[in-house]
């Protein structure tokens, strides 16, 4: 509610609720700017807040790695690097990409698939090296690689595709159509459907593969599940919200804290909530109440995450997960 | 090998047979109502509480999603109490140390409910009256509850003591039977070179040749 009452036109609550529930406004542009504007946002906070907090779960707790999180292991990384070759490469392969226009639904297909082949490659060498460590270490270098071809890209691209890119990258809420935000609800949902039907698997992965075997996981099986869910939310939001930092990596920690459990079955639906409130409060700070300026999102939960797992780490000296 | 036994690693070669039916031909769910392991390698997440690791030692008899019944509530309290670390219940395993924890992990297997219980070396990083506590702890256990516990061990001289039935792995041959019927056998004589550490049949212990 606050966070659809306030933005560059501030709407009393009052007003905002009326909205709402349909009723007549005070003035008829507020009633537009609720429905058009400020819900489909707080919508759209509220999925890639949930979906990346939970993505951010399984890889914790699939990697067995506190450290894990859509950005660490390069998962965003791998949705940027589809996104650029898509936005930017289009301007340079303009003969092959003739027919594909940089719309939504290619947009989001191109980042999913990015992020799934990172998700992959992370996967095998994961099979390789049981070293978390070095994987960590990989997941940084897929993070160089894409800032490269990145940066290769734009060379080469047009300034207003340059634009395109790095406006995407800064990570946007505030511009999903309600057929976006269908698409992205749609895949969010499959995404938290197979994780629930995961979570046995998931609690008995906190004893470690081995364990999890012994105690009838069909860990093949399970792990392209978990794979598939955390490669259609990361992938999924980055795609449409663009990459959006530490709330994969920090939500399932404070959520850990405050519920003091390591059981799926409460984190689950638990790190859906405090993933959508706290992208809701990044938001309603990144619209800088009464001001005409919109701070980009990703640099706003950055600044509030990061401080949030210094502290964990702070009160708690190590980090268990 | 035991890690291969309890289906957990696949196997080099030869065919490993449960209650007449070859390993590979069990379902994993169904094995994992048949046999519970305790394996060397550490927890992946040390913040379970004691009742929630035991607790995932039900898994093979819950439903999809893992809701405990109170015949499960049932199991975990027995294996809490065989092993005597109730009050431990609420505890973090992180807050444990390895002599606990090793309890809290047998425990585990105990709750799995299962005919055979393997361990993988569960003496390692324990002091001497540690080992003995953890080594009396399962034979209690196996003869109270009438499981199979099958472990490896590198103590000798303490299984040769505690054991019922030893089997000694050797390159050659591996020789199975009683501790004293494999003494009488002159077992133990030749499993280590003779110049360094020999074996007294009469006290049934090893001593070092200074």
């Amino acid at each position: 509610m606050v966070n659809i009452s306030l933005g560059s036109v501030s709407i009393p609550l009052q007003e905002t609720l009326k909205a709402i529930i349909g009723k007549a406004t005070k003035v008829d542009s507020w009633s537009y700017i609720i429905w058009n504007y400020r819900i489909p946002k707080a919508f759209t906070a509220i999925l890639v807040g949930s979906g990346l907090a939970l993505s951010g779960l399984l890889m914790q707790t699939l990697f067995r790695n506190p450290l894990a999180g859509p950005f660490v292991l390069g998962i965003s990384s791998g949705a940027s690097l589809g996104a650029a070759l898509l936005i930017l490469g289009s301007s340079l392969f303009s003969g092959i990409f003739a027919f594909g226009m940089v719309n939504d639904i290619s947009l989001a297909l191109a980042s999913s698939i990015g992020s799934f082949l990172v998700l992959l490659a992370v996967m095998v060498v994961a099979a390789k090296i049981k070293d978390t460590m070095a994987l960590l270490i990989i997941g940084l270098m897929f993070g160089s690689i894409t800032t490269a071809v990145v940066s290769v890209l734009s060379y080469f691209s047009t300034a207003e595709k340059l634009q395109q890119y790095v406006y995407w990258s800064f990570g946007s809420i505030g511009n999903l159509s309600w057929n976006q935000l269908l698409l992205l609800l749609m895949i969010i949902a499959i995404g938290i459907l197979i994780s629930i039907f995961s979570i046995k698997p998931l609690n008995a992965l906190l004893l470690g593969e081995s364990y999890a075997k012994s105690l009838g996981v069909n860990m093949n099986r399970s792990r392209y599940l978990i794979i598939i869910a955390t490669g259609l939310l990361a992938g999924g939001v980055t795609a449409l919200a663009g990459p959006i930092a530490f709330i994969g990596l920090g939500v399932p920690h404070l959520t850990r804290q405050i519920f003091n459990t390591t059981d799926h079955k409460i984190l689950l639906p638990a790190v859906l909530i405090y993933g959508a409130i706290l992208m809701l409060i990044c938001d309603t700070i990144a619209q800088m109440p009464n001001s005409a300026n919109v701070l980009p999102i990703n640099a706003i939960t950055s600044i509030i995450g990061a401080p949030v797992v210094i502290w964990l780490l702070l009160r708690k000296r190590k980090m268990i997960f | 090998m035991l890690r291969t036994l309890g289906n957990v690693q696949p196997k080099l070669s030869g065919s490993i047979t449960l209650n007449k039916l070859p390993l590979e031909q069990h379902s994993t769910t169904g094995l994992a109502a048949e046999v519970s392991v305790v394996l060397t390698e550490p927890i992946a997440s040390k913040n379970l509480t004691v009742l929630e690791l035991i607790s995932l030692g039900r898994q093979p008899y819950t439903n999809w999603i893992g809701t405990l019944t109170a015949e499960d509530r049932e199991k975990i309290n027995i294996a809490l109490d065989l092993v005597q670390i109730s009050e431990l219940k609420s505890k973090k395993c992180y807050e444990l140390s390895d002599g606990q924890l090793q309890r809290v992990m047998i425990a585990r297997a105990i709750a799995q409910d299962t005919q055979l219980i393997l361990l993988d070396e569960p003496t390692t990083h324990l002091d001497l009256y540690h080992k003995v506590q953890i080594l009396k702890l399962l034979k209690a256990i196996a003869h109270t509850t009438k499981k199979t516990i099958l472990f490896t061990t590198h103590e000798i001289e303490i299984a040769i003591q505690l054991c019922d039935k030893m089997l000694i792995l050797e390159r050659n041959q591996s020789t199975f039977g009683s501790p004293c019927e494999l003494i009488q056998k002159k077992s133990f004589e030749n499993l280590f070179p003779a110049d360094t550490i020999t074996f007294d049949a009469q006290t049934g212990s090893f001593r070092v040749n200074k």
